[in-house]
């Protein structure tokens, strides 16, 4: 048992399979993009993909063809729009037709606590007010046993694979993870299998005793991949990079111009870190 | 001082918002309004962002609900899990701050889709993320959008977060814990809930606008109150940290944002 040290594309090769319910958590900060790109280049297939926040990540491994799903609770680019490629598959069935399984972030959250706790639902006092339950038969009620109260029951979530980006690992794989944690800890504690991958090894962590959030026995890989949430963020290395999300949209717009910047960004680069030299931000330049 | 309906409308949705209550912020005009209000009359209101980022005080408004700035400012930064059960489900949040795609007479909102339907929309828009559950626990909520027949419609195309459902007393035969929404701010005026059919009416106008005005950019036959008050138009301190606070935010995203 163990977090093995290796390669984002070893452990993509390793743990993500076609056909996978994969999720790349991480709540607007610690984005994993360069697992997504892995993921694209490898040319994964049918995914099932799970995230609160789809965010261009999903937008582009969606625009490329690699989901048959999307689970997911807002599918906006934040303080700019639409997610064009998400819109596309789902308006218009390009590249592929993508099913939609939508919640609420309070029921997602709370599907991914069950997952990580071994139950099989989750509830809450939701979905009052909200259509969703007429087009999504996975969210229910339950009656509480000692009141009588009707709650939301919604199923719990058990990802093949979660996905997470992290600032620090250790020598052992134990992870640090600070500033905004979403529902990482749930979604890495909810999945079969966990990659995390981390702006750094480190030796030791001397972490804060509540910063380190996942115990390396509970991972499958760990992978040093620097500026790996960019156009995210990694609080404490570099600062979220909202000229990219606004630029996003007009690339994701037009489906041939997004190609073309797949393309060259994603498809002709060896890795992420190729990826980040092409987009002239080598991770040490990007600004703290 | 000259001033624009767009800072008309941020301005009157800031008022409304009271000094230490706690508020449950959306991204856009709510989060412009609310910081508005920090910075003016409300130094201790408590604003809490859906990323978790808990008593934060932004000095530039954030692009993304969850831009760093926001956890840098912050009193407490806590899981998404947490921020939904342990705050807004536990009924520790005061008000709801939201903004919505469509609106109807009863205060109900849509972010879902517009135009066919939910497996074939016209237009796909994001969803509703986290405002069902603010729009039903909040103590109250305050909706801040801009009126269009477009925007307030006769019918949603779909129901994402419930203000007052049906009218008369069916919000409080949903199991919804708030009271609902209790202002509509726009750029004409203000809209509030009628006490019995809880039917939004237009009570307030902001200054130089017509009724039938409002009522020309409302796509249900608007009911008015009563007596319709006249905004007090902006001050020159809330114009001049509003317009401070959009510079601020022009300079550290690089791009324009309204």
């Amino acid at each position: 048992m163990g977090a093995r040290r290796m390669t984002l594309r070893e452990a993509v090769a390793a743990f993500v399979h076609d056909g996978d319910t994969v999720a790349l958590e991480g709540f607007t900060h610690l984005i994993p993009f360069a697992a997504g790109h892995e993921i694209i280049r490898q040319r994964r297939r049918e995914l099932t993909l799970v995230r609160m926040t789809p965010d261009i990540v999903y937008d582009q491994m969606i625009g490329m063809g690699c989901a048959r799903k999307l689970v997911f609770s807002w599918g906006g680019n934040p303080g700019v729009g639409s997610l064009h490629r998400l819109r596309g598959a789902v308006e218009q069935g390009w590249p592929a037709a993508l099913q939609l399984e939508e919640y609420t972030h309070a029921a997602l959250a709370a599907m991914y606590q069950a997952g990580a706790s071994g139950l099989p639902f989750a509830m809450l006092r939701g979905f009052i007010g909200n259509d969703l339950p007429s087009v999504n038969d996975r969210i229910r009620t339950v009656a509480c046993p000692f009141t009588g109260e009707t709650l939301a029951a919604v199923p719990a979530l058990r990802p093949d694979v979660t996905i997470v980006h992290a600032q620090k690992a250790d020598r052992h794989g134990n992870v640090w993870i600070e500033g905004i944690v979403g529902a990482q800890k749930e979604a890495a504690l909810a999945a079969r299998r966990v990659i995390v991958t981390v702006e750094q090894f480190v030796d030791e962590l001397r972490a804060p005793m509540n910063a380190v959030v996942l115990p390396h026995w509970v991972l499958a890989a760990v992978c040093e991949v620097p500026g790996g949430a960019y156009p995210s963020y990694a609080q404490g290395y570099y600062r979220r990079d909202n000229g990219f999300y606004l630029g996003w949209d007009a690339i994701a717009r037009d489906p041939q111009r997004f190609l073309a910047w797949m393309q060259r960004h994603v498809l002709e680069a060896d890795d992420f870190a190729q990826t980040l030299a092409l987009l002239g931000r080598a991770p040490s330049q990007v600004p703290a | 001082m000259n001033y624009t309906a767009d800072e008309m409308m941020t301005v009157a949705a800031a008022r409304r918002l009271r000094n230490g209550a706690v508020c449950f912020v959306g991204i856009g005009l709510p989060s412009a309004a609310a910081n508005l209000a920090r910075l003016t009359h409300a130094p201790d209101v408590v604003l809490i962002y859906e990323s978790g980022t808990i008593g934060t005080r932004p000095d530039a408004l954030p692009l993304s609900i969850g831009d760093g700035e926001l956890a840098e400012r912050a009193d407490s930064i806590v899981s998404m899990p947490e921020v939904f059960r342990y705050y807004l489900q536990a009924g520790r949040v005061d008000v709801g701050f939201l903004g919505a795609a469509q609106i109807d007479r009863h205060g109900n909102l849509n972010s879902t889709f517009v135009g066919g339907s939910y497996g074939q929309p016209r237009t796909r828009l994001p969803g509703a993320g986290g405002a069902p559950e603010i729009a039903a626990c909040a103590r109250e909520t305050l909706i801040v959008l801009k009126q269009e027949p477009r925007t307030f419609v006769e019918r949603l195309d779909f129901m994402s977060s419930g203000g007052y459902f049906g009218g008369g007393s069916s919000r409080e035969a949903s199991g919804a814990t708030g009271l609902g929404p209790t202002a509509v701010i726009t750029d004409l005026g203000i809209l509030t809930p009628d006490p019995v059919s809880r039917e939004l009416t237009l009570s307030a106008l902001h200054p130089g606008v017509s009724v039938a005005t409002a009522v020309a950019r409302t796509g249900w036959p608007l009911r008015l109150a009563a007596t319709i008050i006249t905004t007090p138009a902006p001050q020159e301190h809330e114009l001049r940290a509003l317009r401070a606070l959009m510079e601020r935010t022009r300079a550290a995203h690089g791009a324009t944002m309204n």
